[in-house]
């Protein structure tokens, strides 16, 4: 009879209460709390995805939603999961909600996923999800987990449109597919009248990967000379 | 890729794990091609064809070793343990070892191959850590403005020690065009 008067939270607070902590967990990784620029989690999909800002664009999405359910499911049965085979179990988790993405991306819009197949899949790989299960999801609620996920998805996501914008403005001169800058026949403006734009040659240096990490470097100069907690001194 | 730009902070710990990588590596490589050759192929143990299957069951077994390594590295190496952090775990979904592993198939290795080709995978990739942590200790003789110290110049570090290796391969002509 005591035990269950203790056990009873002292306010009745419902499940998917929405307050100051729950919006930090969605606003912090944006910035303060990035996955890619300070955590360090998934580089290896922002080299790979960024030399477009459409492919870009729904890597995030993607990475989203994944996150932010596998999150959801992880956190439900953490307390279930035995120590010694959970990353068995994590993976099994991301795996499924992958191919429930592939196959929805593959229904919804077919050009698109002909063309992000290979990425798409590579989501399991990503160090995001399995990092949040590992650090947030098996120590926290489902709900607040689910927040967790959305909010890491979108920092990443955020990260990726950034990266993604310079190197196709610079590396092939467009922006969404549509040609902007370079000398080019198919300009989305006409050039004879601004033959100002035509100048600029398009660097190669920008569609291979090493320029990913130079753009995220500086991202990561912008950010910590703004926000000077996060300087590491060692 | 991102255990790469967080454990090189020091040798000590990129040595760690990169020894940690040439055992996942060179196990689960060999043990992909068997259960590929002998499971799930055409003439493996079912029947029939299950290379679809592929995703699911190479990460399983990638997962199941590196479990094994975490509670070996817990046992016996408590520091090591703390200091590799989440990052021990992520060994899991370090893209070079599932690539490895669906490179080997598509390149149609055989047994002896596989063994050579996951160690070697393995042993550069420790190779790699190993160097670029070297760097990064040397990095604190420098004068780097404060706010690109430590993961800021982990990326252009690593941005061009991938332009000095793309030099290796010699210049593609095709990626000029």
């Amino acid at each position: 009879m005591m035990a269950e008067v203790i056990a009873l939270p002292k306010k009745e607070q419902s499940p998917f209460s929405f307050g100051k902590e729950e919006k930090k967990l969605i606003t912090d990784p944006l910035s303060d709390n990035n996955p890619i620029t300070v955590q360090i989690l998934g580089v290896c999909s922002a080299l790979a995805v960024t030399t477009l800002i459409t492919k870009a664009i729904i890597m995030g999405i993607a990475v989203t939603l994944v996150t932010a359910f596998s999150n959801l499911i992880t956190s439900s049965l953490r307390n279930y999961i035995p120590k010694s085979i959970r990353m068995i179990v994590q993976l099994v988790i991301i795996a499924f909600l992958v191919t429930v993405v592939e196959l929805l991306l593959k229904a919804l819009n077919y050009p698109i996923w002909k063309d992000l197949s290979v990425f798409i899949g590579l989501i399991i790989t990503n160090c995001i999800v399995m990092g949040r299960l590992e650090a947030y999801a098996m120590a926290n609620k489902p709900w607040k987990s689910f927040l967790d996920g959305i909010g890491n998805g979108l920092g990443y996501a955020i990260i990726l449109v950034i990266v993604a914008f310079f190197r196709e403005l610079l590396g092939k001169g467009s922006l969404m597919g549509f040609k902007i800058i370079g000398p080019s026949a198919d300009y989305v403006l006409n050039t004879t009248d601004l033959s100002w734009l035509s100048w600029y040659t398009a660097n190669n240096l920008f569609v291979l990967s090493p320029a990913a990490m130079f753009i995220i470097a500086l991202v990561i100069w912008i950010q910590r000379s703004r926000i000077p907690k996060l300087v590491d001194i060692s | 890729m991102c255990s790469f730009l967080a454990v090189s902070k020091s040798v000590k710990t990129a040595l760690g794990l990169g020894i940690a990588v040439i055992f996942v590596n060179g196990l689960t490589i060999p043990m992909n091609w068997l259960i590929d050759h002998y499971l799930l192929g055409e003439g493996g143990l079912f029947g029939m064809d299950l290379t679809f299957l592929r995703f699911i069951i190479f990460i399983s077994t990638i997962a199941a070793l590196v479990q094994l390594v975490e509670m070996v590295v817990e046992k016996f190496s408590p520091s090591l343990y703390n200091s590799l952090g989440i990052f021990l775990p992520l060994i899991t979904v370090n893209c070079a070892i599932l690539g490895a592993s669906l490179f080997m198939i598509t390149k149609e290795y055989n047994f002896t191959q596989s063994v050579s080709f996951g160690l070697g995978g393995g042993f550069g990739w420790a190779l790699a850590i190993v160097a670029i942590a070297g760097i990064r200790e040397k990095m604190a003789y420098s004068q780097v403005p404060p706010a690109l110290r430590g993961l800021g110049m982990a990326f252009f570090l690593t941005g061009l020690m991938g332009i000095a290796f793309m030099g290796l391969m010699g210049i593609d002509p095709a990626a000029f065009k």
